[in-house]
């Protein structure tokens, strides 16, 4: 193995607004707020920050999906900026962070400022959660034509949502390894018990396998509650380079290792493994740069967009065996906090809100900082997972604190 | 048969034209590499498989099996058939040439994994041909 150059970087400070359902605020407003509390956390001001990522940068389409671009919070906050990306072309959400690294670690930036906001909850309004392309000040109506790489083969075909591309992965893997609904539930109810000790959590009333059976369906196997929750928020984190990150507020949260690897084919339908989808790759990748190893991680902070997506990462980072996720979270105690491998301790996006990716690596870092209050898994963890993404889109980091 | 129901109808360009308007005449057309005969889908000028350059538009049987599948309840934009069943079929002329698609011409309920189905044409605005799968009558199995 060569050298992991993305050890030369360090997580050293989060920062997240205020989340909810619909708060009807300024979106440019809470990515600020995320932005300025992640500086002042790492004990950096904004003129020390020389880097700026996100995900996905200014754009259109889905109402709130994106809060703001690189260039409204390079300006709002008068960065002095020597790197910036921002895009959706990436392994995921976290693509952009794994970015930050690269940035890091090559001396292109000292401190990175990486920040993700949406405000889907209020932007879809009360009609909830849109589908692609349709309703909710989507780009639907008369004369409108899909185009492009995804939805050109999708929307034609009455497959308005992830939930319906998602949903036929998980139709797969039900066929295939006789995975049910009754283990798949586990991801959201285990959400949901963790969710009841996080004060910022979106949804945090008990829930019981009866009410997740009993949930009225969105796109089979999924119901109401495999489906994560729009919200609106926004989150950042500064990584640094290790050799400036030994003298802030923070010990510093080492990158053991990224994965960004897609070695399939980038299509919701024509990659090889549907019931693994990209984050095979991702997790092997990541696998391949540390001498680490699954039994190291003391806690699992996977994306959770649809319930599925979190039990094909509990394989594919291999805490257990392929097709083996079913029976592996079956009853919950596995992935709970004082289990085998702590699983989304803050609720995950299902009970949390659909932060997009971000929340799996603050909370990740919430853990290893050991601030998790009543969500704190117990014994100090030292290594944590964050992943993010589903289908094509996969990224990962693992954390190490020293 | 009920209504043609609401779609959202693709962009249709020189470079997929042959398969948006295939149906015209029946047929499910994709691009093929006429060196080595690999399918190519979606459409790309350069063959994946030996790169040659020298693509040609050709027409598959139409039959293929249901590869995954799921059926949407949730109306994310009113429609009288709900659920409806969203599929990715499998071509029979080449493993990996997948399609989404709808299942249609049975009820949503009997689509299954592995289901025989073969092409049919739906036509939108004079110029698009959607390709979605029927059950392929009386089979489940090598129905030819």
């Amino acid at each position: 193995m060569s050298e992991v150059l993305e050890r030369r970087a360090a997580l050293t400070g989060i920062g997240q607004s205020e989340i909810g359902r619909r708060l009807g605020r300024d979106p440019l407003g809470l990515t600020l707020d995320a932005c300025l509390a992640a500086i002042e956390d790492a004990g950096l001001a904004p003129r020390d920050i020389d880097g700026l990522a996100t995900y996905p940068g200014a754009m259109g389409g889905a109402p709130g999906f994106t809060g703001a671009g690189i260039s409204e919070v390079h300006d709002a906050l008068r960065l002095e900026l020597d790197w910036y990306t921002g895009g959706i072309e990436l392994p995921g959400q976290l693509g952009s962070v794994i970015d930050a690294c690269a940035a890091v670690a090559t001396g292109l930036a000292r401190h990175v400022l990486c920040f993700r906001s949406v405000w889907e909850g209020t932007a879809q309004g009360k009609d909830g959660r849109a589908g692609i392309g349709v309703g909710a000040g989507g780009a639907g109506g008369s004369g409108f034509r899909a185009a492009g790489p995804t939805m050109e083969w999708t929307l034609p075909f009455r497959a308005y949502s992830a939930a319906n591309w998602i949903a036929m992965m998980a139709q797969r893997h039900f066929h295939e390894y006789g995975t049910t609904r009754e283990q798949l539930a586990w991801i959201a109810l285990n959400g949901r018990r963790n969710a009841a000790d996080n004060p910022r959590a979106i949804y945090r009333e008990p829930m019981t396998l009866g009410d997740y059976l009993g949930a009225r369906m969105i796109s089979t196997p999924f119901c109401l509650y495999d489906c994560d929750v729009p919200c609106d928020g926004a989150t950042a984190m500064i990584v640094s380079r290790l050799d400036r990150a030994r003298d802030l507020r923070r010990p510093p949260l080492r990158v053991e290792a990224v994965g960004s690897a897609l070695r399939g084919r980038p299509s919701w339908d024509q990659f090889d493994d549907l019931t693994t989808m990209a984050l095979r790759d991702a997790a092997k990748m990541m696998w391949e740069r540390t001498d680490l190893r699954p039994a190291d991680v003391d806690v699992a902070e996977l994306y959770d967009g649809f319930s599925f997506i979190a039990l094909a990462w509990l394989e594919a980072l291999g805490f257990c065996g392929k097709g083996e996720g079913g029976p592996f979270i079956e009853g919950g105690a596995r992935i709970a906090r004082d289990g085998e491998i702590p699983l989304n301790t803050n609720g995950g996006q299902l009970s949390g809100g659909r932060l997009h990716g971000y929340g799996f690596l603050h909370e990740a870092c919430v853990q290893l900082w050991g601030e998790g209050g009543a969500r704190q898994v117990p014994g100090a963890p030292r290594v944590a997972v964050a992943a993010a993404g589903g289908g094509p889109l996969g990224g990962c980091l693992l954390l190490a604190r020293d | 048969m009920s209504a043609v129901p609401f779609r959202i109808l693709p962009r249709v360009t020189a470079a997929n034209e042959h398969f948006w308007r295939g149906g015209a005449e029946g047929k499910l057309q994709f691009l093929r590499c006429n060196v080595c005969g690999t399918w190519i889908h979606p459409p790309a000028p350069v063959c994946p498989s030996c790169y040659g350059r020298d693509v040609v538009v050709a027409a598959v049987s139409g039959l293929a099996t249901v590869v995954t599948f799921t059926l949407n309840h949730q109306p994310w934009v009113p429609a009288p058939d709900h659920p409806y069943a969203i599929a990715i079929v499998e071509l029979d002329e080449q493993p990996g040439l997948r399609l989404m698609t709808n299942v249609v011409g049975c009820p949503a309920e009997a689509v299954s994994i592995g289901q025989r189905v073969r092409v049919v044409f739906e036509q939108h605005d004079e110029d698009v041909w959607i390709p979605l799968f029927a059950p392929v009558s009386g089979a489940s199995g090598a129905d030819g």
